[in-house]
C-alpha cells in the first residue's frame, strides 16, 4: 500500500466533503425558479443521505473483521444493521414524521408533556451518540495506521479536528447532497476492489480456489453457531445481537434527524424502503472481503483483523494496481467516518445546546449570547466526550462498540417510540422509569466490558451481548409501572395518537386543545 | 460575632413579624390563583396558622371552601353548620361574632364552640367569608381575623387582576391575526384591469392567480403551515407583483430542501416580500433584486428576504417593529409579534439596514417547537 497515494485519497475526500458543504448548496440552490426551490428533498435523494450517514466505520471495515475472525455468525452483523430499518418502516417511520418532532427528546416532550423524561432522553442521547461516535475515531485512528503507520491516536484527532471544524462552521449541517455523495462513495470504494479482484481471479491462468479456505481445519469457521473466535453461548448471543441491532436503529440519534426531511409520513415510508435496497446492497460486500482474507491474508485474523478491508487489495495485487485500489479503498473507510462522526455529532451538539447547555449559559452571560456560540460550544463537547473516552479504552473491537452502542438505544429508545406510538395507556412515570431501568442496564453493560469483561461463560454473554434481557427488561417496567400509574397518562394522548396516526392528507382536527 | 448576630435577629417581637410575614407569603401563591376551593385549602393551612384559632374555614355562597383545623367527627359537624353562619356576613359583609348558642356542637371536649366570621371583599362585593372558629372569642381575635380577611381580599383582588391581564392578553393574541395588504389587493387589480383589453387569457391566469392567494390568505383555521406552502403563495404574490412591474423586478432563491417541512406561523414570509418589493422598487426606475433565502441552522431554520433598494433609517424600522409607528412597514411590526408570540422574545425579526443600502430582513424558527404543527 502506497501511504502517498492513499493520503492523496484521504485529502481528496475530505476536500470534496467540505467543498460540497460549503459551495454545494449554494451552485444547486440559487434560482429564480419557485418551482425547482421549493421542491422537497425526494425520497431517494433522502435515502442516499441517510445510508450514506447509516454506514460507518463499522460497517466499512468492521463487519468484514468480525466475519474474517469468528465466521458465519458474524453475517448476522450485515443482516442486522439493515433489518433495523424494516423495524423503523413498520414500526415508526410514518408516526414520528408526523408527530413534527425533530430529535428524540421533542418526541418525548410531544408525546408524554414532560421536561423530565426529556430531560432522561437527551442524557440517553449524549450517552449513545458517544458510544457511536468511539468506534469511528478509532477506525479513523487504524485507517492512518494502516495507511502511514502513525500512532492511532493521531487518525481520531484528525477526524475530530475536521468534524468540529466543519460542524462549527455551518457546513454539513445536514446538507442531504454531500451525505447522499458519500454513500455512493463508499459503495464505489468497496465494490470497485471486489469486482477487480474477481475479475482478475477468473482471467489468472491457475485461478486459486477461493473457498478452499473452507475445507478441513477452516471448516468450523463456516459453520454457524460455531465457538470459532472464541464466543461462548453462540445461539444467545446471536439471538441478543439480532435484537439489539433491530430494534436498535431506531433509537440512534443521527437517523431520526434526517427523517425529518420528508415532507410526510409517506414520504418518509418510501425513504425506508428504499434506505433497505440501497443497504442492502452495501452489505454484500464486507462479507466477500473477509472471505477473500480467509484465503489471501490469514495473518490478519486476530488483532488486526479490522484492517483487513484496507489490506486486502495490496495482498492480492502488489504494485500499481494495488496501491489505487487501496488508495480508494482508504478514501471510501474516511469518507465513513467522516459522515457518520459529523451526523451523529451535529445530533448531539444540538441536543447538547438545546437542553443542556442553553439555561447554564444564559445564567452565566446574563441572557447575553449567541445561540450559534452555544452550538459551537455543544459540537466542541459532542466531539470531545468520545476523544476521551477513546484515549482511556482500548478493549473492544469495532463492530462490537457499535453493537453495544445499538443495545443501550434497543433498551431505551425503542420502547419508548414504539409504545409511545402504539399504546395508549402509557403513564409519563412508566416512560420516565422503563428509559432509566434500560439505560441503567445496559450501560452498566457497556461498562463492564470497557473496565474489564468477565473471562468467559455465561456473565461475559449475558454482558457482551446484553440486548436479550435489558430490552424486555426496559418493556416490562414501562408496562408494568405504566398499569400502576394510570392517572399519570399524559392529558392529550387520544389527541397525540390521531395525529401520529392519521395520514396528512384527511382533513381531522390535530391541534392541541388550548391550556 | 455572637452579639452581632443576636442583634441581626431582632428583639423577640421582630421575630414574631418576621415569622407573621414568612406564613403570609406561604399563603400568597395558592391565593394569587383565586378562591377555588383547591386554592383555598392549600392557602388554609397558613391562615390557621396566621391566627392560631382551633379551625377556620372560607365559605362562599355556594358552601364551604375550604376547611382547616381540628378533623374527625368534629370537622363533619361544624362544616355542615358553617354555610349557615356564614350566611349573615355573607349578606351584609359586617364582620359577625357568634357564641356557643348558634356553634359549639354539644360535645363537651370539642374546641369548636364560638366563630368569628370575616368578611373577604373584592370591589365592593362580598366574595366569600373567613369563619375563625375558637373555644372563646375575644376582641382580639375579632381585629386579627378581620385583618387577616382583609388581606386575603387583597390577594384575592391581585388574583383577579392576572386573570384580566390574561383575558387581555389573550384578546391581543386574537387581534394578531395574520393581515393581508389592502394596497396591494388594489395595486394587484390594477395590473390586472390593465390586461383585460390587451391580454385577456394571461389577465384570467393572474385572476386565477389572485383567487389563489386569497384563498390561501383568507382561510380559517390552523395557524401554523409548511415552509413550501408558504413560499408557493409567495410564487402567488410575486407573479402578481410581476404584472405590475415586469422585468424591473428580479427574483432569486435559495433555499436548503432541508427546511421546506418545517412548521411556520403562516404569512410570515409573504409580509416580508413586500416589504422588500416595496423598498427595492418604490421610488426608482431602475430594476430591483431580492433575495430570498431559508438555510439550515441545525435544530432551526434561519428564514431572510433581502432587497437592494433604497434602504432606510434603522430608528423609523427600530419604531415600526416597537409598533409606535403606523408608517409603511406595519407589517412588519405585525409578523415580529406573532414570532414572538408563537416562540418566544428570542425569535424575533432581525433587520439590518441603512440609507443607501438596501434592507435584509430575517428571522429564525425552530424545527420542533411544543403545540406548533403545520395543518394542511
Amino acid at each position: 500500500m502506497s501511504p502517498a497515494m492513499s493520503l492523496t485519497a484521504i485529502g481528496l475526500v475530505i476536500a470534496a466533503t467540505i467543498g460540497i458543504g460549503l459551495f454545494g448548496l449554494r451552485i444547486s440552490r440559487t434560482t429564480s425558479d419557485f418551482y425547482v426551490a421549493s421542491r422537497a428533498v425526494t425520497p431517494r435523494w433522502n435515502a442516499s443521505a441517510i445510508s450514506g450517514e447509516y454506514l460507518s466505520a463499522a460497517s466499512f471495515l468492521g463487519v468484514a473483521g468480525l466475519v474474517l475472525v469468528n465466521g458465519a455468525d458474524m453475517l448476522w452483523f450485515s443482516v442486522g444493521y439493515t433489518v433495523g430499518y424494516l423495524m423503523l418502516l413498520v414500526l415508526i417511520a410514518a408516526p414520528l414524521r408526523r408527530s413534527g418532532a425533530y430529535t428524540l427528546p421533542d418526541f418525548a416532550e410531544t408525546r408524554f408533556e414532560s421536561a423530565v423524561v426529556r430531560r432522561i432522553c437527551s442524557f440517553l442521547v449524549v450517552g449513545i451518540g458517544t458510544l457511536y461516535l468511539l468506534p469511528q475515531l478509532r477506525g479513523a485512528g487504524l485507517t492512518l495506521r494502516t495507511v502511514t503507520g502513525a500512532p492511532s491516536s493521531v487518525g481520531a484527532a484528525v477526524v475530530a479536528v475536521i468534524v468540529v471544524i466543519n460542524v462549527a462552521a455551518g457546513g454539513m449541517r445536514s446538507i442531504t447532497f454531500v451525505q447522499a455523495f458519500q454513500y455512493w462513495l463508499k459503495l464505489t470504494a468497496l465494490a470497485a476492489p471486489i469486482f477487480v479482484i474477481l475479475i482478475a481471479w477468473r482471467s489468472s491462468e491457475h485461478p486459486v480456489g477461493l473457498l478452499d479456505s473452507l475445507h478441513g481445519a477452516g471448516a468450523e469457521w463456516a459453520e454457524p453457531l460455531s465457538t470459532a473466535g472464541g464466543r461462548d453461548h453462540p445461539l444467545y448471543a446471536t439471538y441478543s445481537l439480532l435484537l439489539a441491532l433491530c430494534f436498535g436503529t431506531m433509537g440512534l440519534p443521527h437517523v431520526l434527524v434526517r427523517f425529518y426531511t420528508n415532507p410526510d409520513g409517506r414520504a418518509a415510508r418510501r425513504t425506508t424502503v428504499v434506505v433497505l435496497a440501497l443497504l442492502g446492497a452495501f452489505y454484500l460486500f464486507p462479507p466477500m472481503y473477509a472471505v477473500l482474507g480467509r484465503s489471501f491474508a490469514p495473518d490478519l485474523i486476530g488483532a488486526g483483523a479490522d484492517t483487513v478491508v484496507l489490506e486486502l487489495p495490496g495482498r492480492i495485487f502488489p504494485g500499481t494496481v494495488g496501491d489505487l485500489l487501496g488508495a480508494l479503498v482508504a478514501a471510501g473507510a474516511f469518507a465513513a467516518f467522516l459522515s457518520t462522526s459529523s451526523g451523529l455529532t451535529v445530533a448531539i451538539a444540538g441536543v447538547i445546546d438545546q437542553d443542556l447547555l442553553r439555561g447554564r449559559l444564559n445564567r452565566v452571560t446574563g441572557g447575553d449570547y449567541l445561540a450559534v456560540n452555544g452550538f459551537r460550544i455543544a459540537a466542541l463537547l459532542a466531539i470531545a466526550l468520545p476523544y476521551l473516552a477513546f484515549e482511556l479504552t482500548g478493549r473492544l473491537s469495532l463492530a462490537d462498540t457499535v453493537g453495544l452502542a445499538f443495545a443501550v438505544a434497543a433498551s431505551t429508545f425503542c420502547p419508548l417510540l414504539v409504545l409511545g406510538i402504539w399504546w395508549r395507556r402509557m403513564s409519563t412515570v412508566g416512560a420516565a422509569a422503563g428509559l432509566l431501568v434500560g439505560g441503567v442496564a445496559a450501560i452498566t453493560a457497556v461498562l463492564v466490558n470497557v473496565i474489564g469483561p468477565p473471562s468467559g461463560g455465561w456473565p461475559k454473554a449475558l454482558f457482551g451481548q446484553p440486548a436479550a434481557w435489558t430490552m424486555p427488561l426496559a418493556f416490562l417496567t414501562m408496562i408494568v409501572v405504566s398499569r400502576l400509574t394510570p392517572q399519570r397518562i399524559p392529558a392529550g394522548t387520544a389527541r397525540s395518537l390521531v395525529r401520529l396516526h392519521t395520514p396528512e392528507a384527511v382533513d381531522v382536527d390535530r391541534s392541541f386543545p388550548q391550556p | 460575632m455572637f452579639a452581632r448576630r443576636r442583634k441581626h435577629f431582632g428583639t423577640p417581637a421582630d421575630k414574631a413579624t418576621y415569622a407573621t410575614l414568612h406564613t403570609a407569603s406561604l399563603a400568597t401563591p395558592s391565593l394569587r390563583e383565586g378562591l377555588t376551593p383547591a386554592a383555598a385549602g392549600k392557602a388554609s393551612k397558613h391562615l390557621r396558622d396566621l391566627l392560631g384559632t382551633a379551625a377556620i374555614a372560607i365559605c362562599d355562597s355556594s358552601g364551604v371552601l375550604a376547611w382547616d383545623g381540628v378533623g374527625g367527627p368534629y370537622e363533619s359537624n361544624h362544616r355542615r353548620d358553617a354555610k349557615a353562619i356564614a350566611a349573615v356576613t355573607l349578606r351584609t359583609g359586617r364582620t359577625a361574632v357568634l357564641g356557643p348558642h348558634d356553634v359549639a356542637c354539644g360535645d363537651p371536649q370539642c374546641p369548636v364552640r364560638t366563630a368569628v366570621v370575616a368578611p373577604i371583599v373584592t370591589e365592593d362585593h362580598v366574595v366569600a367569608v373567613l369563619v375563625a372558629y375558637s373555644p372563646r372569642s375575644s376582641a382580639a381575635l375579632v381585629r386579627a381575623t378581620e385583618e387577616v380577611a382583609r388581606w386575603v381580599s387583597g390577594q384575592v383582588e391581585l388574583a383577579e387582576l392576572n386573570k384580566e391581564r390574561t383575558r387581555a392578553m389573550e384578546a391581543e393574541l386574537r387581534a394578531l391575526r395574520a393581515q393581508i395588504s389592502p394596497h396591494f389587493i388594489y395595486n394587484a387589480l390594477a395590473a390586472i384591469a390593465s390586461f383585460v383589453r390587451t391580454d385577456p387569457e394571461r389577465a384570467r391566469e393572474l385572476l386565477l392567480e389572485f383567487a389563489d392567494f386569497s384563498r390561501y390568505a383568507l382561510r380559517r383555521g390552523g395557524e401554523f403551515t409548511t415552509l413550501s406552502d408558504e413560499l408557493r403563495n409567495v410564487e402567488r404574490y410575486l407573479v402578481l407583483e410581476q404584472a405590475r412591474f415586469g422585468e424591473r423586478l428580479k427574483v432569486s432563491l435559495l433555499i436548503a430542501p432541508e427546511v421546506l417541512s418545517v412548521a411556520i406561523p403562516f404569512l410570515v414570509v409573504q409580509p416580508l416580500v413586500e416589504n422588500a418589493v416595496r423598498h427595492g422598487l418604490d421610488g426608482t426606475t431602475g430594476i430591483g433584486r431580492i433575495t430570498i433565502r431559508a438555510q439550515d441552522r441545525g435544530l432551526e431554520a434561519e428564514i431572510s428576504v433581502e432587497d437592494d433598494g433604497a434602504g432606510s433609517d434603522p430608528e423609523v424600522i427600530r419604531a415600526a417593529l416597537a409598533g409606535e409607528s403606523a408608517g409603511d412597514s406595519v407589517g412588519l411590526g405585525n409578523v415580529d409579534a406573532r414570532l414572538r408570540q408563537v416562540y418566544g422574545d428570542d425569535y424575533g425579526l432581525v433587520v439590518e439596514t441603512a440609507p443607501e443600502a438596501g434592507t435584509k430582513v430575517s428571522f429564525r424558527v425552530p424545527k420542533y417547537s411544543s403545540g406548533v404543527h403545520a395543518s394542511a
